[in-house]
């Protein structure tokens, strides 16, 4: 596996080397970003989004990590290279959180959850975070369906007149035993086609030194322990072709991807357990392809998905029950989403949504479900000046087939929501908004058809959100380059919640549609960016995040009005950074206070807040044409030792170093 | 422009006076209940609780309640025991007593710890990967485990018996038995032992694995019933073994086995026709509770009710006789005073919450509850 990854890698970059340097002279017109949203006004409500350079320098592995810097996030992070992170915004849950990749929505019937430790940042141009949903009617109806969505947008390629390619090859190493290499082709094919390829191999031992400490309470250390974490290793490629194009008054664009990897499980530590025997071989792939096209006032954007995800688990500890299971996953999407300009300031938009799922897994007793979706969404867009307005409302029709049983009632929901911004002044510097939305989540195929534990008797979990804030942005020439501040109050209720019950001895569960949780939040995010003397910018983020997330399923439960387990109170992050000409330095703190690992808030279940400082150093220069840049990263400065997730010990002080070379 | 930056400054100041700072993790502290249900005439000086913990939570904690103050200890093991890095351990499945040392069987951290019975302060350990049950015989303590010592076939291992000096706290021999072993019981130097097969759903195990204690040597499999779990003696050595069926569409059930007089051998004699979760003995009585899950109504179905052993007979169907059983979500654990008759019922609830151990008079009146830790299951009661 390692070699052959390696020789493709070098077949790859040495094939760059040899294509490239002859089609330089071409002059061909310059390719346009392709986004639909080009000339539209701006959006009602704006995401929170980091892109380009500031991406670059935030001392992130993976787009997991980039995202604990937008404000009402929560990352699970389970330690290392190799190990899960998944995202819950504003505490409703990761199944309820919409994962974009160029485009398209990211599936997973299986559990509902997208690992963003698997995305890394390499050819990721710009990530953006939208509570509620994107503010575009022009989009598939499925991007209407989700709580929140984070949108991934791989780099494009855009040629400068007279340029015919670009090439780039980076190499990351460090702590962990990692090695990650990748590498970027860009290659203009015609006037109006281009094509991009870009590799990357990821290798790592994933182990590094933690530490547990306990003290009693006259201050006389009763343990400390460090050890090294097993079982965490990675090796992993991914591969993704894009072909983009460009017409007359639109454009399309075909994707590849696949990614492959074979990981350890690491697993909690506990007493007398340092390592266990868990490792999982993913396999995902897809093929998407989208076109859009404009004609007078109507637009249409299209899109069609096959996915195909293999998950191969096996548990090999001679010490407990040997599991060796092979999960199939096939998606098909189709999707077609049509806008109609009637009057400039008023548009509407209709979706249709097909969506295939199917599972199959070697397990005893699976059902091997098929779920036919069918999404149907009507939104309106509604400009008056000073006041902007945009409702949808989307139908959803859910299906299921299982073999050997028979399959639960037919689901509709119908989920509407509703935005609003107003720019009280003549300058639109100042705006205030708000949205009321509702959503829900299909229970998943595990939740309902898992061996023993599911129950297809389950409802769709809904939340209904309420939100309310305002937003200060400039831009200009100055001392104060640019400036950018927010405020949101937000409510959300959580009902229907499908949470694990149990039933009889020893650890037997089942799902239930119990629980409600009512979450209240506040979220500030601030940015300024300073020019004080020629080519020295200094910019400063900011973000804080109060959340009360209680649960109050029951008066009768002992953690009736507890904040729910992993949430913290207080949470935020702050960013400096100063460059100066090719020079950049940047430090980031995060900060997730105290926290409950169950949902009783009691003195057993009590998580100490964490908080990392991590910097970062680059240099960009010049060797002739080949622009270069070096990086050098410490994360977790200070050493902190902490778990995110109880028993997941995270790594201490960490290094990682990147070259970057581009043509 | 000096505005704007001080308004940033105080952001940033809002931010740090929100946040909290990380302090040295402490021991985990002891907690106290006064519970005042006191008795210093009776030979029972107390009991321990073993809290099993959701399995990866490293939450197997011990509790105490001692007769002489009325005072419940709630996870005194750590503070009694400061040094043991990751303190008690992951999944506690037993706890026994024999001679002065408390035995604490901790399934997923694949160990018996051993502690002074009158202390609380740990002796040792003894590694035995995914140990389940202790039992006591002549100097030795037996633990059963689903892990057997010769793989035979790596797919489906059998599981096995351990026999530990309980001086020298180490093994000494083992044998293999069926598949996932469960309780066991020694009656007449012969070892009984419940295999569930749970691993190998659905083909589980079927057997009670006999074996021969002189040469440690399992010498018969007898044939009862799918999936068995519990395996007990009355006062009389007759053994009552429980089902725990497939969870599908064959049931919980209780066995009866004896040996028919002239003969040394184990036969089933009776299927009592309830399901049945977990027992307790108390004279002529044997207490029970099952929970059984009903797919249609998608909720448990618990039952409580009492059996006289001399007659196999049901004698009652609830020994819970002043409504309390509504406040229990999963019944998980039982045990009676071994002098009053006092019945000792835990409750689950979520498993991942905190459970509630309940004291019922012998007349089945609610005396008293207590907050345990998550999910209380097993009770052994000290001698004084």
């Amino acid at each position: 596996m390692r070699t052959r990854s390696l020789l493709i890698f070098t077949i790859l970059f040495l094939s760059t080397q040899g294509v490239f340097s002859r089609v330089k002279t071409d002059t061909v017109r310059t390719l346009e970003e392709l986004t639909v949203t080009a000339g539209r006004p701006v959006e009602v409500i704006p995401a929170q989004t980091l892109s380009g350079d500031e991406l670059n320098r935030l001392n992130s592995q993976s787009v997991a990590d980039a995202l604990r810097y937008f404000s009402g996030v929560q990352i699970k992070d389970y330690g290392g290279v190799g190990g899960i992170k998944t995202v819950n915004i504003r505490s409703m849950g990761t199944n309820h959180t919409g994962v974009v990749y160029d485009g398209v929505e990211l599936g997973n019937a299986q559990n509902g959850q997208i690992d963003l430790g698997q995305f890394s940042l390499d050819n990721i141009e710009a990530i953006s975070l939208y509570n509620g949903q994107k503010s575009e009617i022009l989009q598939p109806a499925k991007d209407f369906g989700s709580a929140g969505s984070i949108y991934m947008r791989t780099r494009a390629p855009r040629f400068e007149e007279g340029e015919s390619y670009h090439a780039r090859a980076a190499l990351r190493f460090g702590s962990f035993d990692l090695l990650n290499p990748s590498a970027l082709i860009e290659l203009r094919l015609s006037r109006r086609v281009s094509a991009q390829l870009s590799a990357e191999w990821i290798n790592s031992s994933g182990k590094y030194r933690f530490r547990y400490r306990r003290v009693n309470p006259a201050g006389e250390v009763a343990y400390d322990t460090t050890a090294v974490r097993e079982n965490g290793d990675i090796n992993a490629t991914r591969i993704e072709c894009n072909l983009n194009g460009e017409l007359n008054s639109g454009s399309w664009r075909v994707k590849f991807y696949n990614y492959n990897s074979e990981r350890g499980v690491p697993g909690a530590i506990v007493n007398n357990v340092w390592r266990r025997g868990e490792r999982i071989w993913d396999t995902n792939s897809f093929a998407q392809g989208t076109f859009t096209y404009n004609v007078g006032r109507f637009t249409t954007l299209n899109n069609i998905k096959y996915a195909f995800y293999r998950t191969h688990y096996v548990n090999n500890d001679d010490k407990q029950i040997k599991i060796d299971n092979l999960y199939r996953q096939k998606e098909i999407y189709f999707s077609t989403a049509n806008e109609y300009a009637p009057f400039d300031i008023w548009r509407i938009s209709l979706s249709y949504d097909f969506i295939w799922n199917a599972l199959n897994a070697d397990v005893y007793g699976f059902a091997r479900p098929d779920r036919f979706s069918n999404l149907l969404s009507l939104a309106t867009a509604l400009s008056l000046g000073k006041v902007r307005i945009q409702a949808s409302a989307l139908a959803t029709f859910i299906h299921d087939i299982l073999r050997g049983q028979e399959a639960p009632a037919d689901k509709h929901v119908v989920t509407p929501a509703c935005f609003i911004s107003y720019a009280p002044f003549r300058r639109p510097d100042f705006s205030i908004r708000a949205f009321v939305k509702q959503s829900f989540r299909m229970p998943t195929f595990n939740d309902l058809y898992y061996a023993d534990m599911g129950n297809s008797k389950l409802e769709p979990e809904k939340v209904t959100q309420y939100n309310a804030g305002l937003l200060y942005e400039r831009n200009r020439r100055g001392f104060w380059s640019s400036m950018r501040f927010s405020a949101d109050v937000y409510y959300n209720y959580v009902t229907n919640k499908i949470v694990a019950y149990p039933k009889g001895q020893q650890f037997r569960w089942t799902m239930l549609n119990l629980g409600k949780v009512s979450i209240k939040g506040v979220d500030v995010s601030a940015l300024v960016t300073v020019n004080p003397v020629d080519q020295l910018f200094l910019t400063l983020r900011a973000q804080y995040t109060f959340q009360q997330a209680i649960d109050i399923t029951s008066p009768s439960d002992n953690y009736y009005r507890h904040q729910i387990p992993y949430i913290p109170r207080n949470s935020g992050s702050a960013v400096v950074n100063a460059s100066w000409r090719g020079i950049n330095l940047n430090y980031s703190f995060i900060y997730v206070g105290e926290r409950y690992n169950q949902q009783e808030n009691i003195r057993y279940n009590y998580t100490q807040p964490w908080y990392t400082s991590d910097i970062s150093l680059g240099y960009d220069f010049h060797i002739r044409k080949v622009k270069c840049r070096a990086l050098a990263e410490v994360n977790n400065l200070l050493s902190q030792d902490y778990d995110v997730i109880l028993n997941y010990p995270m790594p201490k002080r960490n290094y990682r170093f990147t070259l970057t070379v581009e043509i | 422009m000096d505005k704007k930056i001080s308004i940033f400054l105080y952001f940033l100041l809002l931010l740090i006076g929100a946040t909290g700072c990380r302090e040295d993790e402490l021991v985990v502290p002891t907690e106290y209940d006064i519970i005042g249900d006191e008795d210093l005439t009776g030979s029972v000086r107390g009991f321990y609780l073993v809290n099993e913990g959701n399995m990866g939570s490293n939450k197997c904690t011990l509790d105490f309640y001692d007769y002489h103050t009325g005072l419940y200890a709630r996870n005194f093991y750590a503070e009694k025991n400061p040094n043991v890095i990751k303190e008690l351990g992951d999944v506690g499945n037993d706890i026994g007593i024999y001679g002065s040392k408390l035995y604490v069987v901790v399934n997923c951290s694949h160990k018996v710890e051993v502690l002074d019975a009158h202390t609380g302060i740990r002796l040792g350990q003894i590694d035995i990967p995914n140990c389940r049950y202790v039992r006591f015989h002549r100097g030795n303590a037996y633990v059963s485990s689903y892990v057997g010592p010769v793989l035979i076939d790596p797919d489906a291992p059998k599981g096995a018996v351990f026999e530990i000096d309980t001086t020298a706290l180490r093994v000494t021999r083992k044998v293999s038995v069926g598949y996932q072993p469960e309780e066991m019981e020694i009656v007449d130097d012969y070892m009984y032992v419940a295999n569930s097969g749970g691993y190998r759903a659905p083909n589980y195990d079927n057997t009670v694995s006999v074996i021969q204690m002189v040469d440690f040597k399992q010498v018969q499999q007898i044939p009862v019933g799918i999936n068995l779990h519990r395996l007990k003696k009355d006062k009389y050595d007759k053994l009552w073994v429980t089902s725990r069926g497939d969870y599908q569409t064959r049931p919980s059930r209780l066995f009866v086995m004896e040996k028919k007089s002239g003969y040394n051998q184990m036969v089933v004699t009776d299927t009592i026709p309830v399901a049945c979760s977990n027992m307790a003995f108390f004279g002529d009585r044997m207490y029970y509770y099952a929970t059984e899950w009903n797919n249609f109504t998608a909720s448990n179905t618990i039952t409580y009710g009492v059996i006289d052993v001399r007659t196999k007979e049901i004698v009652s169907d609830n020994f819970i006789t002043d409504g309390t059983e509504k406040e229990i979500t999963i019944p998980y654990g039982i045990a009676i005073h071994p002098e009053t008759g006092d019945i000792f019922v835990t409750d689950a609830k979520n498993y991942v919450s905190s459970g509630t151990l309940y004291c019922f008079s012998p007349d089945g009146k609610k005396k008293w509850s207590v907050r345990t830790g998550d999910i209380p299951a097993h009770i052994t009661f000290l001698k004084k």
